[in-house]
């Protein structure tokens, strides 16, 4: 019998701990069945956060080092200066990479780092048990957001990606998202796409997806999807944000 | 040679070949040589946006198996703290120079030992220590860093080089040690260099089961404990006879040892303990100067950190005399040894 489905060598055969719903175990398989696809296991290196996903390096079958909350970019700075010719990527969430680690993020992509960042976008904090995020939208209800952020107060979320695009060292940002078969073949390619440029050297790559959190949402599976189709795309939109690859015009869409 | 130069030349002979650092008064020479050096060897040189940053940095390049420092003065290592607890916690090899100031706060960039109890209680959260060396001569600088890099590795844990603006900016003469060759050091078999040939494997501090927590943390404590019993320096001066010996580590005992010749021309039996390593302290060589003395000085340039330590060891058995300058003033020999003799022996001794 031909099988044609499969788990990717890259993952471990271990039951993920993540909540029904959650992206991360589409993003974790879609990291790990590309690196196993371009055949870099044995130069891949990944820096999980600290966050819901503090436990991917029970998961991936590559070497990992954990980094401090907010930290990932700096750390995977000092990795890849060691390993100039590995794959180094880091795994981060939205506190962690737009809030906590903002300064270290933001100066690796100024710096043309090559490493990859995999920004898991879910509006909230998910291990903390569902606290407001650099990148909670306007209105939305959290533990501390009660009555839904406002702007001026609260601050505003936070388009991350676009502000890194527009540092000169940033070689491809692109936001999908894993909310529906499309949003996962895009995503996929993305991430294959920022790795390869980093292989070649051509500076920082980020991919931004935007994951459903059933569980701080408190919806169900189905209409955390619904949620982030339809409002959280309305302040962090789907696309290329910028690609040096591309002809002239697409390069920087901001 | 400038002190914070033959800390970095020493580091490079030593086989480092990474820094990652952020700049602030006093050692922004050191950074500044290595900018210009690394490169000359093949190393990377990085200034980084911040000094949690760089610490940062100096944990990736570790987990990838490099001999790799960072240097920054007070002020800074409190901010760098973060990751010196994660190094620990990590078990990852690195070298963090402090060339402290006066403090609090932003404080001054004068030579000070404010950060004493920092240093030797590992500074950041968490049950862990750093190995923290206290050179007080250009060649300490130099030697010390230099084995600094051997006890980083051997042991799996940070160590710090406990200086001020003093040793950093004062020029001595130095012999330096050979140039290591960086392919000949020690093979690192936990780092993270890609899964080739081997089963893949992760660093993580992250232990969620107390039980494996608890289990870590006896680790570490055996591990220390196997530092304090191999690891103590020290440097003993004219303690045989003394009547007093000062106690003192890094500016303040080269301060405390002219005093100590100057007391001696007085006919005054004074001698100096200087511990080189001020964790491990060297409590039970000072112990064994106990038994033959009784009145100890503790001078330092703070206002009383490693007296306490001193206290510890000698266990209320002898007294404990201290005299501190705290902010960043550097009393000269005459004044120590002033005190020494007016207000101590006239009053005290007799």
């Amino acid at each position: 019998m031909k099988k044609v489905f499969g788990r990717p060598k890259t993952l471990k055969p271990v039951p993920y701990h993540y909540c029904p719903g959650c992206g991360h175990s589409l993003l974790h398989r879609i990291v790990a069945e590309v690196i196993e696809e371009m055949g870099v296991e044995e130069i891949a290196i990944g820096v999980p956060p600290a966050g819901c996903a503090v436990l991917a390096y029970n998961y991936f079958d590559v070497d990992m080092g954990e980094a401090a909350h907010g930290r990932g970019a700096a750390l995977a700075t000092g990795v890849k200066r060691v390993l100039p010719d590995h794959l180094v990527f880091t795994y981060q969430g939205d506190g962690d990479i737009a809030a906590i680690g903002t300064a270290e993020t933001v100066h690796a992509a100024n710096r043309g780092e090559r490493i990859t960042c995999i920004f898991v976008n879910n509006a909230v904090y998910g291990m903390t048990g569902g606290q407001m995020a650099p990148t909670t939208i306007l209105g939305q209800t959290t533990t501390t957001s009660p009555g839904g952020r406002v702007g001026n107060r609260d601050g505003f979320p936070l388009n991350l990606s676009e502000m890194l695009a527009v540092t000169r060292g940033s070689a491809y940002i692109e936001r999908t998202s894993v909310t529906s078969p499309a949003g996962i073949r895009a995503t996929k390619k993305a991430v294959r796409k920022a790795f390869e440029i980093q292989l070649k050297g051509l500076g920082f790559t980020l991919v931004e997806v935007l994951s459903p959190c059933p569980t701080n949402l408190k919806m169900s599976p189905i209409e955390a999807c619904r949620w982030v189709d339809t409002e959280m795309v309305n302040y962090f939109p789907l696309g290329v944000i910028k690609d040096v690859t591309a002809p002239e015009e697409g390069k920087n869409a901001h | 040679m400038r002190g914070s130069h033959i800390v970095a030349e020493a580091a490079l002979r030593a086989g480092c070949r990474y820094y990652f650092g952020y700049p602030i008064t006093p050692q922004n020479e050191l950074p500044e040589y290595m900018s210009r050096r690394l490169p000359e060897v093949g190393g990377v040189f990085v200034q980084a946006e911040s000094e949690i940053a760089s610490i940062n940095m100096v944990i990736g390049a570790s987990m990838a198996g490099a001999r790799v420092m960072t240097s920054s003065s007070s002020p800074g290592i409190s901010l760098k703290q973060e990751g010196i607890s994660y190094l620990g916690g990590l078990e990852l090899p690195a070298v963090i120079v402090n060339m402290m100031r006066g403090g609090p706060g932003l404080g001054n960039i004068a030579p000070s030992q404010s950060d004493y109890f920092q240093a030797t209680r590992g500074g950041g959260h968490g049950d862990y220590r750093t190995i923290v060396l206290a050179p007080a001569s250009g060649q300490e600088l130099c030697d010390l860093t230099y084995k600094a890099f051997d006890l980083a590795d051997h042991y799996r844990t940070p160590v710090l080089i406990l200086a001020d603006g003093m040793m950093g900016q004062m020029m001595e003469p130095v012999r330096f040690p050979v140039l290591r060759d960086v392919g000949k050091l020690p093979r690192k078999p936990w780092a993270i260099t890609g899964a080739k040939g081997r089963k893949s494997h992760f660093i993580r501090s992250l232990i969620l089961d107390p039980g494996q927590m608890e289990e870590h943390n006896w680790k570490l404590m055996r591990k220390y404990e196997q530092i304090a019993d191999a690891e103590v320096r020290f440097e003993s001066f004219k303690t045989d006879d003394a009547d007093l010996v000062i106690v003192a580590f890094g500016t303040a005992a080269r301060i405390a040892k002219a005093a100590v010749k100057r007391a001696r021309n007085e006919g005054l039996k004074v001698g100096l303990f200087r511990p080189i390593t001020l964790w491990p302290f060297p409590k039970k060589p000072l112990q064994e100067v106990a038994k033959r003395v009784k009145h100890f000085f503790v001078f330092e340039l703070n206002a009383g950190q490693m007296v306490e330590d001193v206290q510890l060891a000698l266990s209320g058995q002898s007294d404990v005399f201290f005299y501190g300058r705290p902010g960043g003033v550097v009393p000269n020999p005459a004044e120590i040894s002033r005190i020494v003799s007016r207000q101590f022996f006239q009053k005290e001794i007799g």
